[in-house]
């Protein structure tokens, strides 16, 4: 028991220590977990500023206000701390089932060849034929999106095909390797060469490939919501735009924090989540791990 | 004694069409349990897929692989799974051979565990201690918690043999399992070899480019030649070292060097009439050593693949020139 938590810990302890050998990449990895506390614990601390204030309409940022206030005299500031929670979240569930689609479906395509190859590059194809953003436009009208999960499901359910063919064409290359003959000369089993030899091998590109995912599942959501295609429901980076928006905050001088905030919030996790993938490639080469 | 591999009429064809190529043609031999046998010949002669379809590994076109007598297409899953532990391979590459996300002790561990040859994984790291020992990787210990790229290109040949050895196989075919290693630790390598023949009762198939090799590792043992895909010759390594018949080994061993500067130049030379090896999509009708042969006969070497012919001083040849002709063709 002790072995395994000691091995984890090094584990760690290595990997960011492999991280902070790109400057770039380990401040965007820094910035990433900082975004993510403040938007999954900061709600804790900060309370949402719902009281209209209008002797306080439109505040530039002070020591009070920290962004700035919005039409109704509220605090900007807690307005994003609650904000980003949804955004992250919908684009984390969007991200994992894409990615967990597309490895699992792009190596089973190289390995099973044949019928089952053509069958999944065939629905691929398709998919990747459809206009993401028309079709849930049209979808929006039959299917109300009020629960977040459904709409990081539907978006992950879409955005599969890209990563998949480039998973696929990996794995085809690598199953003609030696060491996944030999493993099959070792009878180690199906379930062993994919999750041991294969994805491994792998790993960079499908981590890079989730954060991608990631970023673009944002991009797609905050659109959504801008759109009106989604119903506003709950606080949100990008609810905040489309209600700023619609209030003609881009006609007003004094407006320009309120919908300035939201957008640098979402550029600036995609930009941290982004920058960090440059110290990933360093933590997943297993001949960097050695050099520590 | 039953051979425990033995192959009848082994064909395997690749691509379609006009590219369509035979690399194995009809290709049969057996292999007694305890034997070493080298599979020679040039690159592109088949030599390694007949050995990667032996592995079971690539299937043939027609024909039909046996272990212990029986066809491994028709082997019930408990048998194929004895079959696939009993038959292990050991690649030419040391480089892509291993697995580079994996560390030596869990390349080790994994078939270990698989196959429950050992109860838990303190029970695994210490086998693989142990089998890191047997292929000469001292200390074990220094060895064991490494990437493969920290290792030399010998060293990792060594943990390509150990993980081999993982499940205690009786036959291991070794596609050029020296060649791409350093000559300075070839030697150690084939005596490590050599020795788990003795030890573990290990039967080789050995596939070489190299007659030279062939005769240092299968002295004991026998050879067989493959030239573009089909046997030429086969025998006792003594025999066919000594006293080759087919004008295409006697070619291989007039092209291996002497050391011995006394029997290089009593060494005979064998002058061919061509150098270039046709290719395999356009092989000459007959024997397709005919265009180099030295002693060809228009009409008889030209018309018909020549079969193997078991010789009286043991082993098969495939050539329609009598040895008493030969000499009166080369005046």
């Amino acid at each position: 028991m002790m072995g395994v938590i000691q091995g984890i810990w090094h584990w760690l302890t290595t990997t960011l220590k492999l991280m902070t050998y790109n400057k770039a990449g380990f401040i965007g990895f820094l910035a990433t977990c900082a975004i993510l506390i403040i938007c999954l614990i900061g709600p804790f601390f900060i309370p949402l500023d719902t009281k209209t204030k209008l002797d306080q309409i439109y505040q530039p940022p002070s020591a009070e206000h920290w962004f700035g206030t919005d039409h109704q005299g509220r605090d900007i500031f807690s307005q994003i701390v609650h904000g980003g929670k949804d955004v992250i979240y919908v684009a984390a569930i969007a991200a994992f089932l894409s990615t967990f689609i597309a490895v699992t479906f792009g190596t089973l395509a190289a390995f099973a060849g044949g019928k089952v190859d053509s069958g999944i590059m065939g629905v691929t194809d398709i998919i990747l034929t459809i206009p993401q953003f028309p079709l849930l436009a049209v979808l929006a009208a039959f299917i109300t999106f009020d629960n977040i999960t459904y709409l990081g499901l539907f978006l992950g359910a879409l955005s599969w095909p890209a990563l998949l063919r480039a998973v696929r064409s990996q794995a085809l290359s690598l199953k003609e390797r030696d060491f996944v003959e030999a493993a099959r000369a070792l009878d180690l089993g199906t379930g062993h060469i994919v999750f041991r030899e294969l994805v491994p091998n792998m790993m960079t590109y499908i981590v890079i490939s989730f954060t991608l995912a990631l970023t673009a599942a944002v991009y797609t959501q905050v659109g959504l919501v801008l759109l009106g295609l989604v119903p506003v429901s709950s606080s949100n980076w990008g609810v905040m735009i489309s209600l700023a928006w619609t209030q003609g905050a881009i006609f007003f001088r004094d407006a320009m924090w309120r919908i300035m905030m939201p957008i640098l919030a979402i550029a600036l996790f995609q930009l941290s989540v982004i920058t960090m993938t440059r110290s990933l490639e360093l933590a997943f080469n297993p001949r960097l791990r050695t050099m520590v | 004694m039953a051979p425990i591999i033995e192959v009848r009429n082994l064909t395997k064809q690749f691509g379609k069409g006009k590219e369509r190529v035979t690399a194995v043609d009809s290709v049969s031999f057996a292999i007694e349990p305890g034997e070493t046998v080298c599979l020679v010949g040039e690159s592109g002669c088949g030599k390694s897929t007949t050995g990667r379809m032996v592995a079971g590994l690539l299937e043939a076109t027609s024909g039909e692989v046996l272990f212990e007598g029986k066809n491994i297409k028709q082997l019930d899953s408990a048998a194929f799974r004895r079959y696939r532990q009993t038959v292990q391979i050991i690649h030419q590459d040391p480089y892509s051979s291993l697995n580079p996300t994996q560390t030596i002790s869990q390349i080790l561990t994994a078939p270990l565990l698989r196959h429950n040859k050992v109860k838990n994984r303190v029970a695994a790291e210490a086998r693989a201690l142990e089998i890191l020992e047997v292929v000469d990787l001292t200390p074990a210990r220094d060895v064991i918690a490494k990437y493969p790229h920290q290792l030399s290109g010998g060293q990792r040949q060594r943990v390509a043999v150990a993980r081999a050895l993982t499940v205690d196989p009786k036959f291991i075919v070794a596609d050029e399992a020296v060649s791409m290693v350093d000559v300075s630790i070839r030697v150690s390598i084939l005596t490590m070899l050599a020795r788990l023949k003795k030890e573990f009762d290990v039967t080789f198939l050995f596939i070489t480019h190299d007659l030279a090799l062939a005769k240092y590792f299968a002295w004991e043992g026998r050879i067989t030649v493959m030239y573009l895909g089909r046997i030429v010759e086969d025998g006792p390594t003594q025999r066919l070292i000594n006293d080759p018949r087919h004008p295409y080994t006697q070619a291989l061993l007039s092209a291996v060097p002497e050391a011995d500067p006394e029997l290089a130049q009593h060494k005979r030379q064998i002058e061919l009439r061509g150098a270039e090896i046709p290719s395999l999509l356009a092989l000459p009708p007959g024997c397709t050593f005919h265009p180099r042969c030295p002693y060809f006969v228009p009409g008889r070497c030209d018309a018909a693949v020549p079969a193997l012919e078991a010789l009286d001083v043991g082993g098969r040849v495939a050539c329609p020139v009598r040895r008493q002709e030969r000499v009166s063709l080369l005046v």
